[in-house]
């Protein structure tokens, strides 16, 4: 999984039947000391809970669509957690 | 499996409920000579390692739900060994 920030909704006004009333959101993917990196994406939201500007941890593959309740439909990305707090550990 | 090293533990309350009481740590990827490769992953605990220790991670779908007995369970990354020493070439 990577870390991720929320950035945006979206509503599909036509969607394939098995992604019918699954959430989308809009998200940045961010490095382990949360700098943006690479290019936004869309995802599904297993949680049903995230919204823009929290911090939040995807999966993307097969892994992706096994986290929906609707399991095995054609999502590449799914967000899995919201992140409360990330603990840093001081390596020498 | 890749080599990586514990870098930080990520709190989480709210998530898919396969992750609950999962201990979630983020690990920096490493090459053989010890050196950090510029990735990270988030991936789950199974053997109670610490921090900073050099870990052995699992980035396989279908290994990692076999080491957590759970066919359908939304995994990819698993800790599943914990690096005493390397000899690389």
């Amino acid at each position: 999984m990577l870390l991720g920030r929320v950035i945006g909704t979206l509503v599909p006004s036509i969607v394939i039947k098995d992604l019918e009333s699954v959430p989308m959101l809009i998200i940045q993917p961010l490095t382990e000391s949360l700098e943006s990196s690479g290019s936004p994406l869309v995802a599904a939201d297993s949680t049903r809970m995230a919204a823009p500007q929290e911090l939040i941890y995807y999966e993307g593959g097969r892994e992706a669509a096994l986290a929906l309740e609707k399991w095995f439909v054609p999502v590449d990305h799914a967000i899995i957690g919201i992140v409360d707090d990330i603990h840093y550990i001081e390596v020498e | 499996m890749i080599l990586g090293r514990i870098i930080g533990a990520i709190h989480s309350t709210i998530n898919h409920n396969f992750y609950n009481g999962k201990k979630l740590l983020l690990v920096e990827k490493l090459s053989p000579s010890g050196k950090r490769s510029g990735s990270y992953v988030i991936a789950v605990d199974s053997i109670d390692a610490g921090a900073g220790e050099t870990v052995l991670v699992l980035e396989e779908g279908n290994s990692a739900r076999q080491v957590v007995n759970d066919p359908m369970a939304p995994i990819r990354s698993i800790i599943v060994g914990i690096v005493d020493e390397i000899q690389a070439q």
